[in-house]
């Protein structure tokens, strides 16, 4: 549906997007993902027409969007990053403006009361988009993309300044459309993608670093396997035994108490499992475990280790972004374990109270 | 195209620009009108055409400044430029949603020609005006009105092409202003110039002097041509902007 050649952008010197090219298939959901200044925003405006690309091809369906614009843009339907409304429209205004633009054939008011009720904003049609919050706003933006009944939609960045009611909506609306559309979107939040699509492309300083099914990146970066493991005993000793497990590769004690027990983070080389042994080593020597909990590779990790691959000279930085990125990590870990431990006593308490009272 | 037409021309009245150029327009060439004709008991109307020319040059910023700029703001270019619309269609419909209403301002202050009329109606007794010549010379007028809505136009079009090169509102009112001024003005000043190559050079480029061709009743097709030539200049000049950044 969606084709591009070998796509180039230069802005003066600066080399936004290097030579990539991908397809995305009718009917694919496709998450682009990539940091900041990546190239994201600038392929989409090629791939819209906004921009036009120094080298390289767009075909939209078959129809190369530099000599047809007109009849590759009617296939389109495009929310750029800010969401492109007039303020001084209302809602119902601006989406008679859209549906006239785009010369949308369909039945003016069951079409526009149909997008209304998909993105939730039939309540809000008679007000000026200038009052709308941020979140209607984006709402607008993507009825907008929707008016004529685009097969190919494009989202850029759609989750941006939205809270997280919203952007649990604007995700499974994106899932719903992805069902009877090729949709292409991008973000760089991680989690995003991972509940969206059913494909990544991950683009790094305008080159793709990775294109895979969204269950097989996750697979595929998943090269160390690491388990929060909570055992009994000095805290010296556990590690000294840990250590001395064959295919274990890195042991840490978290600043975690639970009686005499501590919470250690164990991982192991690729492609061992080491439950079992580490079970029975700890048992043989007296220390009881008593906890063991997998802890899988975030998106994150995935994503800066794909990034790092492809990026060699930079690797002392990212380094060490990825040791302060882990030790947020396991930061977060413990306050979540704090937030339970206080959740508990608290309900523990209420229990006790409710007993006593009675 | 025609969607973008209806849009900026419903802008003009939801916004304060459209009623600010109308109210201002309407009530100048009122006051003007009845300075230079009625208070100096004269027939003769080229006096407020001139001034409604020179009154132009500050008004039609009004109409074009918003125009691109306000779009490049808002990014609700994006918008445009990504839908099935041609630039060529684009701008025409800016362009033709000023003139639009720039024309329907000019066809008002027609009504002030009305009271002239009746006076000299009243001076004339029952004599046509054939016999006596008293009143106002309708093919001026017409002449006059001609002129003054295809420098309307290309003003305009010159407006247009100034706000879709900056950001900023303001920056391509004052822009504008100062281009249609050097473009008035280059009569005037062609006048004190002793070069004759020169001389006659800015007088060809002159609105003034061009206008005042059709100002005195003579169908000057070279003038007529001249100002729809400018219009059509900026407006294609006004394409090649979005042509370029397209490109570049």
């Amino acid at each position: 549906m969606i084709k591009i050649e070998r796509l180039t952008k230069n802005y003066g010197s600066n080399l936004a997007v290097d030579d990539i090219s991908f397809e995305v298939g009718a009917g694919e959901t496709v998450g682009f993902l990539g940091p900041n200044g990546a190239g994201k925003s600038t392929t989409m405006n090629i791939l819209t027409g906004y921009l036009s690309a120094s080298a390289g091809r767009v075909l939209i369906d078959g129809v190369d969007i530099l000599s047809d614009p007109i009849g590759a843009k009617k296939m389109i339907g495009y929310l750029p990053e800010q969401p492109p409304v007039y303020l001084d429209m209302t809602v119902d205004e601006y989406l008679n403006f859209n549906y006239e633009l785009k010369g949308c054939k369909l039945p003016r008011e069951e079409h526009l009361a149909e997008i209304c009720d998909v993105v939730k904003i039939s309540d809000v049609r008679r007000r000026l988009i200038k009052n709308l919050s941020k979140g209607y706003r984006q709402r607008v933006g993507v009825a907008q993309a929707l008016i004529g009944n685009p097969p190919v939609i494009i989202f850029d960045e759609p989750t941006v300044g939205l809270d997280p009611k919203q952007i649990i909506e604007i995700r499974s609306l994106i899932r719903s459309l992805g069902k009877n559309h090729t949709v292409l979107l991008s973000t760089h939040i991680l989690q995003e993608v991972a509940a969206v699509c059913d494909r990544i492309i991950i683009i790094n300083k305008g080159k793709i670093v990775a294109d895979a099914k969204t269950e097989n990146i996750t697979r595929a970066v998943d090269t160390s396997r690491r388990f929060n493991v909570k055992v009994c005993g000095n805290q010296k000793d556990v590690i000294d035994t840990i250590k001395s497990i064959a295919g274990v590769s890195y042991v840490e004690a978290l600043a975690q108490k639970d009686g005499d027990a501590y919470t250690y983070t164990v991982e192991s080389e690729p492609g061992v499992d080491i439950r079992k042994k580490l079970f029975f080593t700890l048992s043989d020597k007296g220390m009881a475990m008593i906890g063991l909990e997998a802890v899988g590779m975030s998106l994150e990790d995935i994503f800066i280790t794909v990034v790092d691959k492809n990026q060699g000279e930079s690797d002392k930085k990212t380094a060490k972004y990825e040791r302060q990125q882990r030790r947020g990590r396991r930061q977060r870990s413990i306050e979540n374990e704090i937030g339970d431990t206080l959740y508990r006593e608290a309900e523990q308490r209420r229990r006790e109270q409710s007993e006593s009272e009675e | 195209m025609f969607a973008i037409y209806k849009k900026e021309l419903r802008s003009y009245f939801t916004n304060p620009h459209g009623y600010v150029f109308a109210g201002i327009f309407l009530a100048l060439s009122a006051l003007v009108f009845s300075y230079t004709t009625l208070l100096m008991q004269s027939y003769d109307t080229t006096l407020y055409f001139t001034v409604m020319v020179f009154a132009l040059v500050v008004l039609v910023p009004l109409l074009t400044m918003r125009l691109f700029t306000e779009e490049k703001k808002l990014r609700t270019e994006q918008l445009l430029l990504t839908a099935p619309v041609t630039i060529t269609g684009m701008v025409l419909g800016k362009f033709l949603a000023a003139f639009t209403l720039f024309f329907s301002c000019t066809a008002l202050t027609c009504i002030n020609f009305i009271p002239l009329y009746l006076i000299a109606a009243a001076e004339r007794g029952n004599l046509p005006y054939d016999t006596t010549h008293i009143g106002p010379v309708t093919p001026q007028i017409i002449g006059c009105l001609i002129g003054v809505v295809l420098i309307g136009a290309a003003f305009i079009a010159i407006g247009t092409f100034v706000s879709s090169l900056t950001e900023n509102q303001l920056a391509a009112a004052i822009i504008t202003i100062a281009v249609l001024l050097a473009l008035v003005g280059i009569g005037l000043f062609a006048n004190v110039i002793d070069v004759y190559a020169i001389r006659m050079a800015l007088g060809w480029i002159s609105i003034l002097g061009r206008f005042s061709n059709l100002s005195s009743g003579i169908f000057d097709i070279a003038s007529i041509i001249y100002f729809v030539s400018l219009a059509f200049l900026f407006v294609f000049l006004t394409v090649r902007v979005y042509e370029k950044r397209r490109w570049s």
